[in-house]
């Protein structure tokens, strides 16, 4: 049994105007407990519409998404979000007290998710900034933070709305291999939205591709089966999985580009 | 610790030409009577300190403006609160504050008067009311302003509901809430004098009305110069109080 499916997942936004939005249909998807799935579509097609549908936030007005077999029904401390913008840390509590937030709430003593929080604070790199608040911190610190402290909650998987994507090509392509390196270690099941290839195709065991919307849906997957050192933009196999997913993904974006202009 | 200094300085130089202004405008421009010299306003104003009337009026009218500011804020709060929070209960209570929120307190002193007698009561009233619609419209603005993602966040990691007001919504609302006071601050000086200038048997508009009755200018200013003295030192120490006890919740002031 996969940890998540979603079957036959459709979303309809009701507008106060009567145009009522079909933003995804029909949407089929497996998730196995600890791949690292990556969707990837164009801006607008549906990913932050599919990724707040399994964390809860939003009902699917058609279909069943389950988890372990049971169907999802609101969010819950087993699905942690990384959300793209820092708008979610707590700027009134230092590194450390955004990372231990989901221990206190669930009852955790002091010491103890101290402890935890400060173990996880140095898995993403930040030690030494725990009485740092957000404000005083940079795009990719904040980011760290985030993942820090869904970390410490140990939900049983990850959802991450392009979490990179305000960050410099620098600093994203550091966040990546150190994400990687975590997941590996953790061994955490990932569902993270991207809509650039190239970190599809570093991070990902399996990329699901979605057509352009409205009414999207699952477009094709791929297995991802590239080594760690042959997720580097410069190697071959590289260059040929950038050259399939580029084709599949070809035609949404012409797609895309006429509805936008 | 030279930067404190500074600002000290430039303050301690903005007062004192504002003295200066004051004391060639009356020394030399319009000299008269009915506009005393800082020296005589001065003078006056120690000999008041002296025999007590000052610091009895100051005192009362401070008490008041204490307890309304306090009573009004722990009214006005927890109903923002709940107005932000509560659909229900905005389109119950908006009419209230979008309808009270237009009739200045000092519209109502005559009222207040008529109701409460012209002690205590009337002045508490007026300065309760004109608190409360400020910390109530800035602490209801302030809840609806905070980000959708904190909520979901705490969601996700565990959160009750209970949790999420107490631990994301309340703090994410507290600088709404500072504003609110701080506005509501200003506005109780403003009120207080004019409700004692109509009906009070004490308090600094009291103080200007009896002066008004025998022309003891000098008088008024000295209620003048402490209103102004007062109303900057009360902001000042709300100011300060803010960041010593609620600066990590980024107070904008
Ligand atoms: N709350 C909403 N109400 C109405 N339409 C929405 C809402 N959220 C998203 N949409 C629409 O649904 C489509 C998919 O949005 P989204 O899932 O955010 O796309 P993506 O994350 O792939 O860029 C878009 O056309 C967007 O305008
Ligand atoms: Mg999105």
């Amino acid at each position: 049994m996969p940890l998540v499916r979603l079957s036959n997942v459709g979303k309809v936004y009701r507008s106060l105007t009567g145009d009522d939005y079909t933003a995804v249909q029909d949407f089929n998807l497996d998730i196995e407990q600890g791949e690292f799935i990556c969707l990837l579509g164009t801006s607008g097609c549906g990913k932050t519409t599919i990724l707040n549908m399994v964390a809860g936030f939003e009902h699917a007005t058609n279909g069943v998404i389950e988890i372990a077999g049971r169907a999802i029904d609101g969010p819950g401390a087993d699905r942690g979000v990384v959300f793209q913008g820092d708008d979610s840390l707590y700027g009134w509590l230092s590194a450390i007290g955004n990372i231990e937030f989901g221990l206190k709430m669930r009852g955790v003593p002091k010491a103890v998710r101290r402890v935890q929080a400060k173990r996880y604070l140095e898995m993403v790199g930040l030690t030494g900034q725990e009485h740092k608040h957000p404000t005083e911190l940079s795009g990719g610190m904040k980011q760290r933070i985030q993942i820090a402290r869904v970390l410490a909650n140990e939900p049983q998987m990850l959802l991450m709305d392009e979490p990179f994507a305000a960050l410099d090509a620098h600093t994203r392509a550091a966040m990546q291999s150190e994400l990687l390196r975590i997941w590996r270690a953790t061994s955490k099941t990932v569902l993270f939205i991207t809509h650039d290839i190239d970190e599809a195709i570093i991070l990902a065991t399996k990329i699901g591709v979605m057509h352009a919307g409205p009414a999207s849906k699952l477009k094709s997957v791929i297995d991802v089966t590239l080594t760690a050192a042959e997720r580097d933009r410069t190697h071959d196999r590289f260059v040929s999985t950038y050259r399939e997913v580029h084709t599949i993904m070809r035609d949404e974006v012409a797609i895309a580009m006429q509805r936008t202009h | 610790m030279f930067q404190t200094l500074g600002r000290l300085s430039g303050y301690l130089f903005g007062f004192a030409s504002l003295f200066l202004v004051w004391h060639i405008a009356s020394a030399y421009l319009l000299r008269s009577v009915l506009f005393p010299q800082p020296a005589k306003v001065f003078a006056t104003a120690l000999e008041l300190t002296l025999d007590g009337t000052l610091g009895q009026h100051v005192g009362v009218s401070l008490g008041r403006i204490f307890v309304g500011f306090v009573g009004g804020s722990l009214i006005g709060i927890p109903i923002g609160l709940s107005i932000g929070s509560f659909g229900i209960v905005r389109r119950l209570l908006e009419p209230y504050t979008e309808f009270l929120r237009f009739i200045p307190a000092t519209a109502l002193i005559t009222m207040a008067v008529i109701w409460f007698g012209i002690g205590e009561g009337s002045k508490i009233f007026l300065i309760i009311y004109t608190t409360v619609f400020i910390v109530i419209i800035n602490t209801a603005a302030g809840v609806s302003a905070v980000a959708p993602n904190k909520i979901r966040a705490a969601r996700s990691l565990g959160a009750s509901r209970g949790q999420i007001f107490l631990h994301v919504a309340l703090p994410a609302t507290m600088p709404f809430i500072l504003t609110g006071m701080r506005l509501a601050m200003a506005n109780s000086f403003v009120t207080i004098v004019a409700a004692e200038l109509v009906a009070a048997n004490a308090g600094l508009g009291k103080m200007i009305w009896d002066a008004r009755l025998y022309m003891l200018v000098d008088h008024i200013f000295v209620a003048l110069l402490v209103l102004g003295f007062m109303g900057f030192i009360a902001d000042r120490l709300f100011r300060w109080g803010i960041y010593a006890f609620a600066g990590r919740f980024q107070p904008v002031t």
